[in-house]
């Protein structure tokens, strides 16, 4: 028998609630392995005002391109610990800002890698159902041969690179409408 | 890897629109570019995974949260979560949050003149067991006003976020309760255009599930995405 996955609803206003008590701002501890870095930015809506009530979820791979999952099979070393999740909710001003240590390469279409990435989900008021992006490492030389960068249309892959504002500290924003917009993923 | 099993995609009607006028907030709040269909990947198909020391015992009983017992009437919430291949979805997380008895929420931005519970918080969160069920305990909530329209009220509802087995299997919905007269004028649960599917977000009354003398049972299943039956095409996509 084949069933219907159930329809999305808005987490509404008082989603933190229900949802504060998994905020996880530190997705990497200091013991584990890899290039630090802080990542911060906003959510800003079509007037480019900032969403108070939003919440970004994060996943990643760690250090050495390892999934904490039993799908990912490959012999690679995994940190105890390392879940790779990270639920960051936004300020009064829509800003978030989480740490963690930069994915390592992971396969995609064909076993070819990817570039490193963040996969990123973002729930609000207003919004019925999810938005799914990524976070790409600004200089990276995997970008350009990246088979998911390569499907965002060329003006828009701009959205889903980080720029580095210090060291360590990369700033990427979520802009949902508007000449900035970024590029939401369909999967 | 080598053979991936995608997800299947979404049928059409069942899930809402990101650009839905009735809910005034999507206006400024939903892309205008169209998504970029991207490919599942390693990235996708893997997510989250929870277990028992995440949890602590009184999390699935909202009723035993605080000194006493909040005010309302007592009910039990409990179902199955299954994938689109009716299989159970075992051991993953499920996050429930709601208004208490009276449709007010703790919460800095609910100024609805209904009073606060100091007995009851409204979240809770549980595991699914082995044959993917779970089962809370809770007060069932009070309808609330909300500023989208004149005389606009929230039928009776509980929020719930699951995870799944996957990053593309996260599902954030809401439970309502059999004949709520409030429904067909929710422009939340009318978001979902098909009447099929939206009916399967209403809990059905649960008589098996009733505990005698102590509380009335309400029996809600949820449906994440589930596997394609053959494996998806693995040659390089460029």
């Amino acid at each position: 028998m084949s069933l219907y996955a159930s329809g999305s609803q808005t987490v509404g206003p008082y989603l933190h609630i229900g949802l504060t008590w998994l905020n996880t701002a530190r997705i990497a501890s200091p013991a584990m392995k890899g290039e630090r870095v802080v990542i911060q930015g906003r959510l800003l809506d079509g007037d480019g005002v900032g969403v108070s009530d939003g919440l970004v979820e994060i996943w990643q791979a760690n250090a050495a391109g390892k999934y904490a999952h039993p799908e990912d099979r490959r012999q690679i070393p995994l940190e105890k610990g390392f879940r790779g999740f990270g639920r960051i909710p936004t300020d009064a001003k829509g800003r978030f800002r989480f740490s963690t240590v930069k994915p390592g390469r992971v396969p995609g279409l064909g076993g070819k890698l990817q570039a490193p990435h963040l996969s990123v989900t973002v729930f609000m008021r207003g919004l019925l159902k999810q938005l799914s992006t990524r976070i790409y490492f600004p200089g990276d030389p995997a970008n350009a041969q990246d088979p998911v960068l390569k499907r965002v249309p060329a003006p828009r892959r701009a959205t889903l690179i980080a720029r580095r504002r210090a060291k360590g500290v990369l700033e990427w924003n979520i802009v949902l409408q508007g000449r900035d917009e970024t590029a939401f993923f369909d999967f | 890897m080598t053979k991936l099993h995608a997800y299947r995609r979404f049928h059409p009607g069942t899930q809402p629109e990101y650009d839905f006028p009735p809910y005034a907030s999507t206006a400024k709040r939903h892309p205008t570019q169209p998504l970029v269909i991207v490919p599942q990947t390693l990235s996708e198909i893997t997510g989250p995974v929870f277990g028992d020391h995440d949890l602590e015992p009184t999390d699935n009983d909202l009723t035993r949260q605080h000194k006493g017992e909040p005010l309302g009437e007592r009910i039990i919430v409990s179902g199955r979560v299954l994938d689109e291949n009716s299989r159970p979805v075992p051991h993953t997380l499920v996050e429930v949050w709601q208004a208490n008895a009276a449709g007010r929420y703790p919460h800095k931005n609910d100024r609805h003149d209904a009073p606060i519970d100091p007995n009851f918080s409204g979240a809770g969160r549980t595991l699914t067991d082995a044959a993917g069920r779970y089962r809370f305990i809770t007060i069932r909530p009070g309808e609330y006003p909300w500023r989208n329209h004149y005389n606009a009220w929230r039928p009776a509802h509980i929020h719930f976020s699951l995870f799944g087995q996957a990053f593309l299997t996260r599902l954030v919905t809401q439970m309502y309760f059999p004949g709520d007269p409030l429904l067909p004028y929710d422009p939340m649960y009318m978001s979902i255009p098909d009447e099929r599917a939206r009916v399967r977000l209403v809990s059905q009354f649960d008589w098996e599930n009733t505990v005698p003398e102590h509380a009335l049972a309400y029996r809600y299943d949820i449906v994440l995405r589930g596997r394609e039956a053959t494996p998806m095409d693995d040659s390089p996509g460029e």
